[in-house]
């Protein structure tokens, strides 16, 4: 049953159909979850008790850190899937993930510098959450480059899945960073084991907006990941039905 | 709620407000870059038929 499922995305046109189809159903839920994590966040969540009002960075930050650490594990995943089956709609994702993943890789160390700066009273530190982060980001950049660097998409596929998989050691690396070293950073609130440190009017508005952002990340790959199947069809046959479904 | 209350964001605006209008941007151009990319791939694939169908001529 898996193995069906798993072929019939394999094929390029029934993926093209699929994935055009998919995308509202992620992107309009994405943003009602999103505009109720505001509504939350910025209006029904309490002041924190330390940080005041300056506590609802979070709101921003922690989804964009979330989607630069999820987006890098799809990205080496598919690559890995591509390159271990060769499978185009595979490398296809993998290469769409990258630019997205990057940009909220930035947006996460530009949030947190902003956070940083009243609550630590610094913007930047090497510290290692944020040194792995950007690293993080160096990764993202670097596969965009090697892809860059080949006229043959083929080519840039494979050799960009090699450096996809290698990088994904460092995404351990991040979430670990704050309980493996004496770091600035807190601790992980949400993503560990037991209850999550913090009241559920300040917790809901943050697990909307991490939801929200998941679902809104999927619509964004559906449809960077059709240009990109597209891009690597030789098939007239197919390429014209695709076109005329648009 | 008091509006000039919730701008002042407890004193935290400067820090809170960029990082929100950061994340709008980043949330925008993204939804424009993934379209621009597709419609891109369309226009090429196009263009890529238009040669196969003429090479394909008798």
């Amino acid at each position: 049953m898996a193995w069906v499922w798993f072929h019939r995305f394999g094929s390029p046109p029934y993926f093209y159909r699929v994935a055009r189809r998919l995308t509202p159903w992620l992107g309009w839920p994405a943003l009602i979850l999103g505009v109720a994590g505001l509504i939350g966040g910025l209006g029904l969540a309490p002041p924190d008790y330390q940080q005041g009002d300056g506590f609802r960075i979070i709101y921003v930050h922690a989804p964009a850190a979330w989607l630069s650490l999820m987006i890098y594990v799809v990205m080496a995943t598919s690559a890995a899937v591509g390159l271990i089956w060769r499978m185009n709609v595979a490398h296809a994702v993998a290469a769409s993930c990258a630019p997205i993943g990057a940009s909220f890789t930035a947006l996460a160390l530009a949030t947190g510098m902003l956070y940083g700066r009243p609550m630590w009273g610094t913007y930047w530190q090497w510290d290692p959450r944020i040194t792995s982060e950007l690293l993080l980001l160096f990764l993202y950049l670097g596969y965009m480059a090697l892809r860059a660097a080949f006229d043959d998409v083929a080519r840039a596929d494979r050799a960009s899945a090699v450096l996809a998989i290698v990088g994904v050691v460092d995404v351990p690396i991040i979430h670990y960073s704050v309980i493996w070293w004496n770091s600035l950073h807190q601790a992980p609130t949400v993503m560990k084991f037991g209850r999550p440190s913090m009241p559920a009017s300040m917790l809901v508005p943050l697990l909307l907006m991490l939801a929200g952002f998941s679902l809104y990340f999927g619509a964004l790959l559906l449809t960077r990941a059709r240009g990109e199947v597209l891009r690597r069809e030789r098939n007239a046959h197919w390429i014209s039905a695709a076109l005329e479904e648009s | 709620m008091n509006i000039s209350k919730f701008l002042a964001m407890g004193g935290y605006a400067v820090y809170v407000w960029p990082s929100y209008g950061l994340t709008a941007t980043v949330v925008a151009l993204n939804i424009l870059w993934a379209r621009r990319s597709l419609r891109r791939a369309q226009r090429e694939a196009r263009r890529r038929l238009a040669a196969l169908k003429l090479a394909a001529l008798p």
